[in-house]
């Protein structure tokens, strides 16, 4: 039974190492922002109650089996049937450890529900940016309404600001997923979602859907370019200046299921603002190419 | 019209694809030798009398059991296919769509067809022992019940060769698995595959109900029972209550996809999401359905080998029924990431979070049954004693995917992948393996090499291991279940390589098992005694196996561990003291295989949509039933001269 | 499994249906799966309710139900209970004709319940265009209240085989509780009914 043991300590010593050294790999450890970091928290917090939870149990089932395993072992009491207030020790603690995980838990839901708190030492409030991601079967589509341009399978935010996430799905439900920044939500069809992403430094995050939707799944990563406010700005003066128009009918190409490279589009046609929801619903619908055929009329 | 019946063909036949040549061989190879063999021993008619017609529950569950190994072994290529397309980046051996149906088969095989057979076998075999009765409740319906089991696996199966497997996960989430995204037989198969099995499953927790609250030996009273028993009864309650949700799941997806309903669908007012609620509804309480039974086998298990009585009985008890109760409020935690408020993530997530308390309670209860015990380290002991650290890490990163805000970085993810296969195997498996040591002398007369069996077992747990935590690291790397490839530079490599060696390693573990089983058929010890390990519990004061009445005389039980209580007593005598009564059992039937069988057609008929097939299938499965209802001479008298007979042959009689 | 009809002349309070293990086994078994069909059919309501306002700009229930048609069924189905729960009347007196007759009451009531639904349904669908895939409201409706539809269908070819198994055989334990059972699952339909009745029916008509 000792190989048992040593590999279980094996084990926590690995996730130790996991845990303080190498984590640059190691997205879900690497946070990058607010609401990573507020799950990161909790990742930890629980962790540490869960190893304590590891090394009692351990502790106890080493021991019984080093001392009772053995054929005539001493102490041997084959009528020893209960005991009330083991029962209660081993009740109680376990609450206490749920309560411990539950309170935090619940206070850092209600926190994600907001834009995360400005995290530069000046305390200024900064405008939050908002994006609406769309999954389409098998790529991400972002679209800026108010800087009016449209990108595929890669986002530029600035950083130190506060994104809203709108999500949608456009066909099968995907999930959107950048673990240095923000824990997933999914996208659904006729369920628009909101979460909220930040960035502290400049950088780029890799990102990928985590729900299964299809041939094209593998390939649903996208990236997420943090950069300087400033910098920012002359990406979305650029990209305004020198990129082509997201026309109909290209958008219509975009939602035909195939996988995509990275795309940039200085405007997007103004229609899909107006129309969003009608639009959505006509290509969710059975008879989809009916539906884009009609509305492409405008 | 001949490039129609071509088209047809390639469509139906799953032509172009050699792994699906190499399916379509090893299938008719193997058929044709399973006739061979039958023929020229002369055996199809001991096939008939003794197997496909018996409704005997101890040779139903033998074949439960073995065709849960079956499905193991089916499943488990299917990992093993899984594991070598992703070792390496961007490899290409099994491409995307194949890749899809693989993963969807593996996942759906092995909870449905591998997990809980082995489940509902174990139940066959020892839970009537156990209380000591002659069978359950309904014996026709129990055969009727594993038959149902049979050819829904039989058909879900059959997706691989004839017309092409179901591809969207064994969750088949919609819009997904709809009609639009999903056309094709595929996701048919999974539903009405799942629905006969599903459908024979109910029947049995409904039998088991019925079989423990009303044919328990006299004086055996609930807080008497063995504690398998008591894991049974809980199963069985949770079978009933959520089994219905499985049903109506799958068949209001199937009016979709057949009829042009709009449950789930996008258009038409649908609700996609439903179906994740009534899923999981299901879907959680049936992980408590295959993790029950199993911590029941740790109790009897750990209690056997440490020689000593069960700590805790009560609390062992209301434990279950909490964590049964539990397991109905949980099923949201499956989608925490599905847009719900703050305040419905709250209540899921400390809900889930309480199911620790009663799991704690029980891990705590068997360390305390060892303590003080004489361990003796059998094979069966084994598999139970690695079960408490391998399950301890299993349910302790379910709290941690409980909590859900750090959810929204495991979910779907690697660490959930590496989660409920911890559990799983760690659980269910090992307590699977557990109770096949455990048991096998009772079912087969003979007891399976301990030494063989031990070098399954170092092989296979530790494999699991180095196949299943490294998953956890590449989950919080931001690897993604059911990704069929992925690209370089993410650092991803090295550990799914080590991920693929633990797969393989206990591939190879379960391979020595296997040849345990053969090497111990042929030269294993018998048991005589039919206690070969020191039994506490009624099953073991029979002969192994046991005889086809189970006792000549019901036993009177005074205490929990009857069976101990009656070796201390000296009363162990009293099952097979003559003089005897003549002995009322069931008669054989036919029926039930030859219904399952119709329902496999009718089945089979809406997969490809072919009413043709369906209606006539249906009309006559109504009519065995009929027949059925119509039939009372369904029972016999065994006479005394004949139970003397079997009984002086096992050497018991006085 | 073990004991045979235990002589009835001396315990005369004991019900003929329970008087064998098998009777009472197979009893308790039906209940159970009782339990089953609940929440089968709880399953179901909560998908029409969820789906009742989601009619994709078809037919309403509003517009769709008629309240003389929906009473008319309550009507034979309460009624066919009743006469059912005579037919356990006259199994308590041991009195095969008496079953019968009440019995094959009780299911041209049922066929003339199952008349006007699928009446109903035609109606729908030919005059409303409201078939099962035109929304899912619709959805909901058809296989909510088909489901129950085809429960009494079986229940009434059930019922059939046993009147016939009762003309042949008379009363015994075993066609007592044969007539028991299938007693039981008549009444429950009809309490399922009556949840259909107000939350498909009544409700539709307001909401």
């Amino acid at each position: 039974m000792k190989r048992l043991t040593l590999k279980s300590l094996g084990v926590l010593a690995l996730f130790l190492v996991f845990l303080t050294g190498c984590t640059n790999k190691v997205a879900v450890l690497n946070p990058q922002g607010p609401v990573a970091k507020q799950q990161y928290d909790l990742i930890i917090w629980s962790f540490i109650l869960m190893a304590i939870v590891v090394a009692g149990v351990l502790i106890i089932f080493i021991y019984v089996l080093v001392r009772y395993g053995r054929k005539n072992s001493k102490g041997y009491d084959p009528e020893d049937e209960g005991n009330a207030k083991l029962e209660a020790l081993w009740t109680i603690i376990p609450i206490i450890i749920v309560i411990l995980l539950a309170v935090p838990t619940v206070k850092t839901l209600y926190g994600l529900e907001g834009p995360p708190k400005p995290a530069n030492a000046t305390g200024k409030k900064v405008e939050p940016i908002t994006i609406e991601v769309t999954s389409v079967d098998w790529k991400w589509l972002f679209r800026y309404p108010k800087q009016g341009i449209e990108t595929v399978n890669y986002a530029v935010i600035p950083e130190d600001t506060p994104v809203k996430i709108k999500l949608k799905a456009i066909g099968a439900m995907n999930s959107f997923w950048v673990p240095e920044l923000a824990g997933q939500q999914y996208t659904m069809p006729n369920m628009p979602m909101n979460m909220w992403i930040q960035a502290d430094h400049p950088g780029d995050y890799l990102g990928r859907s985590a729900n299964f939707s299809g041939k094209g799944f593998a390939h649903m990563s996208f990236h997420i370019l943090a950069k300087k406010d400033a910098n920012f700005d002359a990406w979305v003066k650029d990209v305004k200046a020198n990129k082509p128009a997201l026309t109909m009918e290209k958008y219509k190409k975009l939602l035909e299921p195939d996988i995509a490279g990275e795309m940039t589009f200085s405007s997007y046609p103004k229609v899909l603002d107006k129309k969003d929801a009608a639009m959505e619903q006509h290509m969710n619908n059975d008879d989809m190419e009916g539906g884009m055929n009609h509305d492409s009329g405008h | 019209m001949i490039a129609d019946i071509k088209a047809f063909l390639s469509d139906f036949l799953v032509l172009g694809d050699p792994l699906i040549y190499g399916a379509d061989i090893s299938i008719v190879l193997s058929m044709v030798a399973i006739v061979f063999v039958l023929s020229y021993f002369k055996k199809w008619k001991w096939l008939w009398k003794e197997w496909l017609t018996t409704i005997d529950a101890k040779k139903i569950g033998i074949m439960y059991i073995i065709a849960a190994l079956l499905m193991l072994f089916r499943g488990g290529i299917d990992a093993l296919l899984m594991r070598s397309q992703i070792t390496f980046p961007n490899e290409g051996f099994l491409d995307s769509q194949h890749y899809n149906e693989i993963f969807t088969t593996h996942g759906t095989i092995m909870i449905l067809f591998m997990a809980m057979p082995f489940i509902v076998g174990m139940m066959n075999v020892a839970v009537p022992l156990q209380i000591g009765a002659r069978d359950v409740a309904f014996p026709y319906l129990n055969a009727l019940s594993f038959w149902l089991f049979f050819v829904g696996a039989m058909l879900f199966n059959l997706s691989f060769v004839i017309g092409g497997s179901p591809d969207a996960g064994w969750t088949s989430y919609t819009p997904l698995a709809g009609a639009k995204l999903d056309p094709g037989p595929g996701e048919n198969y999974y539903l009405i595959g799942l629905q006969l099995a599903g459908i024979g499953t109910l029947a049995t927790g409904v039998n088991f109900m019925a079989t423990i609250l009303k044919m328990r030996a006299p004086g055996m009273t609930l807080f008497k029972m063995p504690m398998f028993t008591w894991s049974s009864l809980i199963t069985s309650l949770i079978i009933v209550f959520a089994f219905p949700v499985l049903t109506v799941a799958l068949a209001l997806l199937t009016i979709d996809r057949l009829f042009g309903a709009h449950f789930f669908t996008i258009a038409s007012g649908g609700s996609p999401m439903m179906w994740a609620n009534l899923f999981w509804i299901w879907g959680h309480p049936e992980v408590y359905i295959v993790i029950l039974p199993a911590f029941g086998i740790f109790s009897e298990v750990i209690s056997t080998f440490s020689h000593k009585k069960l700590f805790g009985y009560k609390a062992m008890v209301w434990s279950m029924v909490l964590i049964s109760a539990l397991s109905f409020v949980v099923w949201l935690h499956h989608f925490f990431t599905m847009g719900n408020t703050a305040a419905v993530n709250s209540v899921f997530s400390i809900s889930t979070m309480a199911i620790a308390i009663p799991t704690g309670v029980k891990i705590f209860n068997w360390l305390f049954t060892l303590n003080k015990g004489r361990i003796e380290f059998s094979t069966a002991m084994l598999w139970a004693l690695a079960f408490i650290p391998n399950f301890l890490i299993g349910g302790l990163t379910g709290v941690m995917l409980a909590i859900a805000p750090a959810d929204y970085q495991y979910h779907n993810s690697y660490f959930l992948v590496a989660h409920f296969h911890s559990v799983l195997i760690g659980g269910t498996v090992f307590g699977m393996f557990a109770a096949l040591h455990y048991w096998w002398p009772k079912m087969f007369g003979h007891v399976l090499n301990e030494k063989l069996g031990k070098i399954s077992f170092w092989i296979f747990m530790v494999s699991f291991n180095i196949c299943f935590l490294p998953m956890y690291f590449v989950g919080l790397m931001g690897m993604t279940r059911r990704m069929y490839t992925y690209p370089e530079g993410l650092g991803w490599m090295p550990l799914n390589v080590v991920i693929t060696i633990g797969a393989f390693g206990m591939g190879i573990g379960f391979i020595v098992m296997v040849y345990n089983i053969y090497w111990s058929a042929r030269y294993g010890k018998r048991d005589k005694t039919g206690d070969p390990w020191g039994g506490r519990t009624l099953e073991w004061a029979t002969t192994s196996p046991a005889v086809e009445y189970n006792f000549a005389h019901i036993p009177k039980v005074e205490t929990a561990d009857a069976f101990l209580h009656m070796k201390e007593k000296g009363t162990t005598g009293q099952i097979s003291k003559a003089p005897f009564k003549p002995i009322h059992m069931p008669n054989n039937s036919g029926k039930p295989f030859i219904q399952a069988w119709l329902m496999f057609f009718a089945g089979f008929g809406l997969v490809f949509e072919w009413y043709w097939l369906a209606i006539p299938a249906a009309a006559a499965t109504m009519l065995v039933m009929a027949f059925r209802s119509f039939e009372y001479h369904d029972h016999h008298y065994i006479p005394v001269e004949e139970i003397e007979r079997t009984e002086s042959a096992t050497g018991r009689l006085n | 499994m073990s004991s045979v009809a235990s002589n009835q002349s001396n315990k005369p309070y004991e019900p003929l249906e329970y008087s064998t293990e098998d009777g009472r086994l197979r009893i308790l078994g039906f209940w159970i799966f009782l339990g089953a069909e609940i929440v089968l059919f709880s399953c179901l309501f909560a998908t029409y309710l969820v789906v009742h306002s989601h009619t994709a700009g078809g037919p309403t229930s509003k517009e769709l139900y008629d309240v003389k048609e929906f009473m008319i069924e309550t009507f034979l189905l309460l009624i066919s209970s009743f006469t059912c729960g005579l037919g356990t009347h006259e199994l308590r007196r041991h009195n095969a004709k008496g079953i019968i007759i009440w019995l094959i009451i009780t299911l041209l009531l049922g066929l003339g319940f199952i008349y006007m639904e699928v009446n109903e349904f035609v109606k729908y669908a030919t005059e409303e265009g409201a078939t099962v895939g035109r929304s899912a409201f619709l959805s909901g409706f058809f296989v909510l209240v088909g489901t129950h539809g085809a429960h009494v269908s079986l229940g009434i070819l059930w019922m059939t085989s046993i009147i016939i198994q009762l003309a042949k055989r008379g009363v015994t334990a075993v066609t007592a509780r044969k007539v028991f059972i299938v007693g039981l699952y008549w009444h429950f339909l009809d309490v399922v009914w009556i949840f259909i009745f107000t939350a498909v029916y009544l409700t539709g008509m307001v909401l």
